[in-house]
């Protein structure tokens, strides 16, 4: 079992969770969430990533009133070493 | 820089004109790339060493829950250089965009090193849809510096669609090859009214300066510094062969001819 799916067991009864596609791989996250929220619970520090979501970008200044949906397609991109 | 109406001036900055791209001006004609160093702590000492104005980066996923992944610009001022994201891996001018706007969203500069590979085995470009995407970009306002091949007609297209640079290939990225044809980069030169960069395939000092003698306005590298045995010389070494290189442009060499001419006096010889 990930860590994704037992967060995802323990929160049964509590919230539910939704099920989102972030960078191409299955990730979880607790109904109700903003994107902001996310990035951090992944160790992501916002002022240092772009976001696309589903398809378009979102502005940094939206991140902390974003709620996420079930379903949503997330690319989440930052820089890196390149020529 | 926070004015960009002002030239960028640095101490060690050669004199002599100021290469100017969009609404930009530097001080430095070497743009180095950020890729395939050993270790962050040595690319920085490479940038600073370049004296580079322009730094290029790429734009990746992150990792998720990679708290020890280290951002790359925690190493990068972007007050005192220019981050130049390319669009390095695109193969359409739809990825290319795509990534041209998520660069953008960072919030650092409008600039993109676009960058659309028609070809794996030799990194060559797809100029059908650079071209295209050069005009997309640019009706976003984008500042647009194309990676190209060092093809004349393509550099014209390139510019009518708005390119604020044109960047012509000296030989295969990360090849270190050198300037192949510099008939082909005189060609364009002549044949475009912004800047000419050649980008990639310089491999040591003496190419970078054979380069800047043609003229070109700049040069863009990355493997010749960060695969140099010692890299933080070898940048300083291309700063230098930049400098020289342009110094020699701008002084205008001597004519060559067929035969020896003494530099000495020939009269008043010793016993004469």
């Amino acid at each position: 079992m990930t860590k994704d799916e037992r967060a995802a067991t323990e929160s049964i009864g509590r919230h539910p969770d939704i099920e989102l596609s972030v960078n191409g791989e299955s990730r979880r996250a607790a109904a109700g969430a903003t994107l902001g929220e996310f990035l951090v619970d992944h160790a992501l520090d916002p002022d240092l990533v772009v976001v696309e979501r589903n398809g378009e970008i979102v502005p940094r200044a939206r991140f902390d009133d974003l709620t996420l949906d079930a379903g949503d397609t997330l690319e989440i991109v930052h820089f890196v070493g390149g020529g | 820089m926070t004015d960009s109406t002002t030239p960028a001036t640095r101490a060690g900055a050669p004199a002599g004109k100021q290469l100017r791209i969009g609404d930009r001006a530097f001080g430095s004609r070497l743009i180095v790339g950020t890729g395939k160093y050993e270790s962050p702590e040595t690319m920085a000492r490479c940038l600073e060493a370049s004296g580079a104005e322009m730094i290029t980066v790429a734009v990746r996923r992150v990792k998720l829950d990679a708290s020890d992944e280290e951002s790359l610009l925690h190493y990068l001022d972007p007050e005192r250089v220019l981050i130049l994201p390319n669009t390095a891996g695109c193969a359409t001018a739809e990825e290319a965009v795509r990534v041209a706007r998520l660069a953008r969203a960072a919030g650092l500069s409008d600039f993109v090193k676009l960058e659309v590979i028609g070809d794996q085995r030799t990194l060559y470009p797809d100029v059908l849809e650079l071209i295209e995407a050069t005009r997309i970009l640019v009706e976003e306002g984008f500042t647009v510096l194309p990676y190209t091949s060092d093809d004349v007609v393509v550099a014209r297209r390139l510019e009518d669609a708005g390119a604020a640079a044109i960047m012509p290939l000296a030989s295969p990225i990360g090849s270190g090859l050198g300037l192949l044809n510099p008939l082909n980069i005189r060609f364009i030169m002549e044949a475009v009214s912004v800047p000419v960069i050649v980008d990639a395939g310089v491999g040591t000092a003496s190419d970078a300066a054979a380069t800047m003698e043609l003229g070109v306005d700049g040069i863009l590298m990355n493997t010749a510094i960060a695969g140099a045995r010692e890299p933080v010389k070898m940048a300083r070494a291309m700063r230098l062969a930049v400098e020289a290189g342009r110094m020699a442009f701008e002084a205008g060499r001597m004519e060559k001819r067929r035969w020896a001419a003494p530099s000495s006096p020939s009269e008043g010889r010793v016993g004469e």
